[in-house]
């Protein structure tokens, strides 16, 4: 099983648009492992269409999104996502996580005990038989993890994961990512919340109406961000901010 | 005419096994339709849904007008086919049972369809963007949204029970209402009206309803305990 | 999965329970009106049990059960309209064709009789009288053996009722029944087979009042479609079906026949 990584990820002149507008204008990164990455920016500013674009729902109007090994190896997807409100098919909760395996190409046999072990690593294992959309909303999400987890991905794509959830959720969800995150997958995840970026993030990548206006490490950013959008969002200038801790 | 409805109880008090062939076959023939229809209509709506092609809403709107079709024009239009004078009448299924779940099926195969069509479109909606993520292809992901959205088909399914078991027009002109062989309930309603024998047509048509009502009680009963379970 | 496979058990079962029986039958078409007087519930079964051969009667208007003679869908035919029956036996369509049984029309009309024709013998004076008096006439107009015998009494009597036509003069193209219940709503005068008359339970006001006239007599005939042209036809089985319909046990199982007492069809195979 010797597979070149897939990771970096490279974004050449991307740019995205509908309507008449544009949404992503002239994005160039390289994602590499190691360090996660937080995709902060008002509502509005791209966030969520450049993860699609990244993950591979969405294609760019122009530029190009490169990794770089192939992103299936024999059938497995090495990047996964997990959306603000998580869609649960009316099976158990370990069914659902064997439904994301089948696709992945994993035999009959092995999908129940790689989708107990994926349940067992956010702590659901003990409501595997339990109808999915019968959870609340917070267990809801933690599956979704499980099922994104199950397949060991490279890449972690997290759009606005807590969004929808109460603080005590929030806290589980946090926790079961940075686990993942120590356990050496890649996180990229976009968050309007000021206070969850500084707790998982090592480096912010900062959108502002679809340009990327800088890319700092965590603390730094928070403390002398580099340009003056990022200054005006986190002082909470811009009024369509919502998060809950603008100021520092 | 309340005469009539008062001998019509007496008549069903007075259960005759004729009455219980006539009954029996109306369910074999109305429900295998139904079966042979959602087998073939419920894959095709779901496709319908999920796939991207042109002329797309063309067929939509034609399936949606299917939903229309006149029992007697299908009946005729079976018949054309099935006599020995037309292209499939070396099979001698003409005023066969077999012939009126033929008509039956094809009556109620597009309000299967249709109905099924806008379901799996209004759950693909809320599901495409996470199986997409999944990496599930459109074919699959038609049938996986067929499973999960199976009690809201029942509906679907219940509706062309319905048309099935209330049509007169095909199953008379392609089953001849042969005494014994091909007489249904609602064939033997027209042919008692048509004698003036009014009470008796009165008394096949409440145990009908009845019968229609009771499949779509337990249907219903059954949907709405499984929902309850499986949220 | 589960549902799968018992929807097809299910159906596997159902289509088992539906397949065409081993047993020996024919198709025969024939009138609504036969049926409608309940003759083929009483022969049938004595057929059955002195052959074993299953009778399927197919009852629809006499035009169209010839034509389903012609196509082919049927194996005999049992109608009343002698004239069209021997025409379609010259031109090869049919073979074996005999005389059975004959039976009369009666014009049945409402109690209070505003054309004045109750009690008479002479049906053409009677539809003078009504067309005279532009009383509502109920009338199949289906092309069957009954409306033919309908156009032949105006023709006799000089009239070309479709003149009336949305007045006085009411087609329903439908079957005796269905007219009866028609003309007994709109209380019409109508031409009736005796058979399906005397079986009908919604008269309303309406009674008989003309009958007997000679010219009201109404000839069956049974004949099998010719194998020479249909090669599925059950010829044997058919042909023991005619056999049957004018032997002597056969003719007095028609002649047995009767409801209220009254016999219905005189069995006249013997010439």
């Amino acid at each position: 099983m010797n597979r070149r990584s897939i990771l970096p990820l490279r974004l050449e002149g991307v740019c995205f648009g509908a309507r008449g507008r544009t949404i992503i204008d002239r994005v160039s990164v390289e994602l590499d492992s190691g360090p996660s990455t937080i995709i902060l920016g008002a509502n509005g500013a791209g966030k969520s269409v450049l993860m699609r674009i990244c993950h591979g729902l969405l294609a760019p109007t122009a530029g190009t999104v490169r990794w770089s090994a192939s992103q299936r190896a024999g059938g497995a997807r090495r990047q996964a996502m997990v959306f603000q409100r998580p869609v649960m098919l009316r099976r158990s909760a370990l069914a659902n996580v064997g439904y994301a395996l089948a696709f992945a190409g994993v035999p009959t046999g092995e999908r129940e005990p790689l989708a107990l072990e994926a349940l067992e690593s956010v702590g659901l294992a003990h409501l595997a038989q339990r109808p999915a959309r019968v959870l609340s909303g917070g267990e809801q999400q933690r599956l979704a993890l499980a099922r994104a987890w199950a397949l060991h991905p490279e890449v972690l794509f997290l759009d606005e994961p807590t969004a929808s959830l109460d603080p005590g959720a929030t806290r589980e969800i946090e926790a079961v990512i940075r686990a993942f995150d120590a356990a050496g997958t890649k996180i990229v995840m976009a968050t309007h919340n000021l206070g969850q970026a500084r707790r998982i993030g090592d480096e912010v990548l900062f959108l502002h109406q679809g340009r990327l206006a800088e890319r700092t490490p965590v603390e730094r950013f928070f403390s002398h961000p580099a340009s003056a959008e990022a200054e005006a969002f986190i002082r909470g200038e811009l009024p369509w901010t919502l998060g809950n801790g603008g100021s520092r | 005419m309340s005469s009539a409805f008062a001998e019509a109880f007496l008549l069903i008090g007075s259960f005759d096994a004729s009455l219980a062939g006539i009954i029996a076959l109306s369910l074999k023939v109305s429900l295998s339709a139904v079966l042979l229809a959602s087998a073939i209509g419920l894959p095709l709506g779901a496709a319908l849904a999920v796939a991207r092609f042109p002329g797309r809403q063309a067929l939509i709107v034609a399936l949606n007008a299917l939903m229309g079709l006149p029992p007697v024009v299908v009946g005729l239009v079976v018949y054309l086919l099935l006599s020995r004078a037309g292209p499939l009448g070396e099979f001698g299924l003409l005023f066969t049972p077999r012939a009126m779940v033929i008509a039956q099926t094809l009556l109620v195969l597009p309000i299967i369809a249709a109905l099924a069509r806008q379901a799996v479109e209004d759950a693909w909606r809320e599901y495409e963007e996470q199986l997409r993520s999944l990496g599930v292809a459109e074919f699959d992901a038609a049938l996986t949204l067929l499973w999960d959205i199976r009690f809201s088909l029942l509906t679907a399914v219940l509706a062309g029970l319905g048309r099935a078991s209330a049509e007169v027009g095909a199953v008379m002109i392609v089953g001849g209402n042969i005494d014994g062989v091909t007489r249904v309930m609602t064939t033997a309603i027209a042919l008692e009206t048509s004698k003036g024998d009014l009470p008796l047509a009165l008394a096949l048509g409440m145990v009908l309803i009845a019968i229609v009502l009771a499949l779509n009680a337990a249907a219903t009963l059954l949907k709405e305990a499984a929902e309850r379970r499986y949220g | 999965m589960d549902l799968g496979k018992w929807g097809f058990a299910l159906t596997l079962a159902l289509a088992a329970t539906l397949g065409s029986a081993q047993e020996s039958y024919i198709t025969v078409s024939s009138t609504t009106s036969t049926e409608n007087s309940g003759l083929f519930k009483h022969l049938l079964p004595l057929f059955k049990q002195k052959t074993g051969i299953e009778v399927r009667v197919v009852a629809q208007g006499t035009g169209q059960a010839l034509d389903m003679g012609k196509r082919g869908d049927c194996d005999a035919v049992f109608v009343h309209h002698k004239a069209a029956e021997l025409r379609l036996v010259d031109e090869g369509w049919f073979v074996n064709r005999h005389d059975v049984m004959y039976n009369d029309f009666v014009i049945v009309g409402p109690k209070s009789d505003p054309a004045g024709v109750g009690g008479t013998k002479d049906a053409v004076l009677a539809l003078v009288k009504i067309r005279d008096a532009k009383a509502p006439f109920a009338s199949r107009g289906d092309r069957s053996g009954t409306h033919s015998a309908e156009l032949r009494l105006w023709k006799a009597a000089g009239i070309d009722p479709v003149a009336g036509r949305g007045g006085w003069y009411r087609e329903t193209g439908a079957g005796m029944g269905a007219t009866l219940n028609t003309a007994s709503a709109m209380n019409a005068y109508a031409l009736s087979d005796r058979g399906t008359w005397l079986s009908f339970r919604n008269r309303g006001d309406l009674a008989i009042q003309v009958q007997g006239d000679q010219r009201l007599f109404n000839q069956y005939g049974v004949m099998l479609v010719n194998p020479a042209r249909q090669a599925h036809v059950k010829q044997a089985l058919g042909q023991a079906f005619i056999d049957w319909l004018i032997s002597p046990e056969g003719q007095q199982a028609i002649a047995q026949y009767r409801i209220g007492g009254e016999p219905l069809f005189f069995a006249n195979a013997g010439g």
